[in-house]
């Protein structure tokens, strides 16, 4: 397979002037436009009807495509993911919305021992093209219930695909790309940015939907990062670059599969590489590309690949703590500022 | 009663009998791995109110669901293939006895995790009912189920949108080791459905008429537009809950009286009596099953292993590491 590396991609590479919008936008028209083209596709989940969605993603369908395409449900987030599932094996193209991942915790047996294990039990009769779509991340002092992340959880389970767009054009893409796909996918979106802006063009060739995309290109350190993290990598890029620090930024898009040759790419050129994550660094995702890029790209490797991670501790509630939990732009700089000082040619 | 009918009961009873006690001695000799949960003393319950869907319908059922499997149209072979782990097994080898599957039947599973049927029928009626369909499903369940999160939930979502689903209790007393009456407040199970707006009665899962009467009425009910309803049939379990179990929670007296009752031999009298079967009827039928039961142990015994690992994971293979090397 040759992929090339596609200059539509999210803010810095685009080479066209686009409308800007915002990441729900985006997403709804996404919906809009999967639900005119296709009468199996659905909708469900918590609010998503007559309110509007959450986050407002859900606005204007219910008006337009009536109660049984845009499903408000009770609070009963196995049974309702279990809908899904069971509408997908009948033929639809359900979209189910958790109103946030935290909620995900009760709907993971339908996630995780049926969603992703059907097909494969049934010796490939069976068909789950469901989409279950889910705010996350640390946001804004919600607390520690409110501010999981379960990247670790969701990658390693084999029958999913978990996609982690950060900008407009991405959540467009990945999630159209998702709801046509035959298989279970889940979406992570990020609580703090659905009303972040970027250019977007709905009729842009997509690149694959697990294809990672250079943001920045530089030739001293690679970042690897995805959602909130992929911008606070890109103003350490920035301010590291008045210092003569060139880092290449790449924001990962796909969580499972992940871009593995484009990580390759990079680090072959930078020869050293830094994953900065969201989700806490034990057992993460983070974990699975230092241990991958040790095994495969040692060779171009100047250093092991580090890991920037959220504190082993549940999200503190105070503002102060609970930024000190995750990383933040200054800790970038500092890892890389570290790294440079290894720099010997 | 009519003749077709009634041969139709006596021989899927007498072959889900044959075949679970042909499935036992296999197991003994290992050539069945895993879990095997055997339908023994609960015949009647699938086989009276499976003759009562049409083919058109869903099926959805537990791990304990051989039997229905076969009486909703798989082969016996492909049954027993499955539990031999074969790939001519209805899940390819993949499933095993508990994830039985016939896409082409609509005949979906074989679930091991107690309460996931709830919900993956509801969602199988709320794509019919967006359909406008006349089809339905038929949703089973154990009495053990009832006190999952997605019974309670799923029969209020069932009710609230008016799904065409049939939720059929196979009440056999037990959850595994502990009897009803000590993981049930309510233990009738059928009156559960009243608090969600739905209607429910109670049958004797013992009989096969009984259970075919009414759920040919719950179904007409169903297919009418008129929303759920669920039909707890009493039944009872003459095996341990698997083969792992001896079945030591229970005295022998109890099992005695229930054995008393056998499904089978009711009906048998029943239809001999009014003459809806004769002897002759029997012995033939009785003597088919054993030659179908002998025939899908030795396809079993005969089928090819599975040799493809990653078949079917996704709908086209995934490079977990995007495609290049
Ligand atoms: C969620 C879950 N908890 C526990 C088990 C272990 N388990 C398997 S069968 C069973 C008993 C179920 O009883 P019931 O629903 O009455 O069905 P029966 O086996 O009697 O047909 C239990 C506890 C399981 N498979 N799934
Ligand atoms: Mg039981």
């Amino acid at each position: 397979m040759t992929r090339q590396r596609n200059d539509n991609v999210g803010i810095i590479g685009t080479a066209r002037p686009a409308p800007e919008l915002e990441v729900w936008q985006a997403l709804n028209i996404a919906l809009d436009r999967a639900m005119e083209r296709d009468s199996s596709v659905f909708i469900l989940g918590e609010d998503v009807g007559l309110f509007g969605g959450s986050y407002r993603v859900t606005q204007g369908l219910y008006a337009k495509y009536g109660e049984w395409r845009v499903r408000d449900t009770p609070i009963s987030e196995n049974s309702f993911v279990g809908i899904g599932v069971g509408a997908a094996l009948a033929g639809g193209r359900p979209v189910v919305e958790i109103m946030t991942i935290n909620f995900a915790l009760l709907a993971l047996d339908s996630i995780i021992n049926m969603a992703a294990k059907l097909r494969y039990m049934s010796g490939g009769q069976l068909q789950v093209p469901l989409v279950i779509r889910m705010p996350g991340g640390v946001a804004k002092q919600l607390g520690a219930q409110h501010s999981q992340r379960l990247e670790h959880t969701l990658v390693n389970v084999p029958g999913l695909r978990v996609v982690v767009p950060a900008t407009p054009q991405d959540s467009y893409w990945q999630l159209s790309q998702a709801i046509v796909a035959d298989d279970p996918i889940i979406v992570l979106e990020h609580e703090l940015l659905y009303f972040t802006k970027g250019p977007f063009d709905p009729d842009a060739p997509p690149p694959a939907m697990h294809a990672a995309a250079v943001r920045r290109e530089g030739r001293d350190v690679t970042l690897v990062a995805w959602h909130r993290m992929v911008s606070l990598a890109m103003e350490a890029a920035a301010q590291l670059s008045t210092r003569g620090i060139e880092v290449e930024v790449i924001d990962l898009r796909s969580l499972r599969p992940i871009d593995l040759p484009l990580l390759r790419e990079s680090v072959s050129k930078t020869r050293h590489a830094i994953v900065v994550e969201e989700d806490c660094r034990f057992g993460g995702v983070g974990a699975e590309i230092a241990a991958t890029l040790g095994e495969v790209a040692h060779p171009d490797l100047a250093s092991p690949v580090r890991r920037l991670a959220a504190s082993d501790v549940p999200t503190p509630y105070n503002a102060e703590l609970e930024r000190a939990s995750i990383p933040g732009t200054k800790n970038i700089i500092q890892a890389v500022e570290e790294l440079a000082g290894l720099h010997t040619d | 009663m009519q003749r077709k009918l009634a041969r139709q009961f006596f021989y899927d009873m007498t072959l889900a009998r044959q075949f679970e006690q042909a499935a036992a001695e296999q197991y003994m000799q290992g050539n069945i791995g895993g879990f095997l949960h055997l339908y023994p003393g609960e015949e009647a319950v699938a086989v009276g109110s499976l003759h009562a869907a049409e083919p058109g319908d869903y099926v959805v059922s537990t791990y304990r669901e051989h039997v229905h499997a076969m009486v909703w149209g798989v082969s016996p072979s492909a049954v027993m293939a499955e539990l031999f782990g074969r790939a001519t097994g209805c899940s390819g080898g993949y499933g095993g006895s508990m994830h039985l599957y016939d896409v082409s039947r609509r005949f979906l599973g074989g679930y091991a995790i107690v309460g996931e049927t709830f919900a993956i029928a509801a969602g199988v009626g709320y794509w019919l009912r967006l359909n406008d369909s006349t089809q339905i499903v038929l949703c089973y369940f154990g009495d053990g189920a009832a006190n999952q999160g997605t019974f309670h939930e799923t029969l209020n979502m069932a009710a609230l949108w008016k799904l065409p689903v049939l939720f059929i209790c196979e009440n056999n007393h037990y959850q595994i080791g502990t009897e009803i009456h000590r993981h049930s407040a309510v233990p009738d199970i059928y009156r559960h459905a009243s608090a969600y707006g739905i209607d429910g009665r109670h049958v004797d899962g013992m009989d096969v008429v009984a259970v075919h009467e009414a759920t040919r009425a719950a179904v007409q009910h169903v297919r009418s537009g008129n929303g759920p309803y669920l039909i707890e049939c009493e039944t009872y379990r003459y095996r341990g809950h698997s083969m792992a179990d001896p079945g030591a929670y229970r005295s022998a007296l109890e099992l005695a009286e229930l054995r008393a009752r056998d499904p089978l031999e009711i009906f048998r009298e029943r239809a001999l009596g009014q003459g809806w079967l004769n002897e002759t009827d029997c012995q033939e039928a009785e003597k088919t099953v054993a030659e179908v039961v002998a025939e899908a142990v030795r396809f079993a015994a005969e089928s090819p292993q599975p040799t493809d690992l990653g078949k079917g994971v996704y709908s086209e293979p995934l490079d977990l590491y995007g495609g290049r090397p």
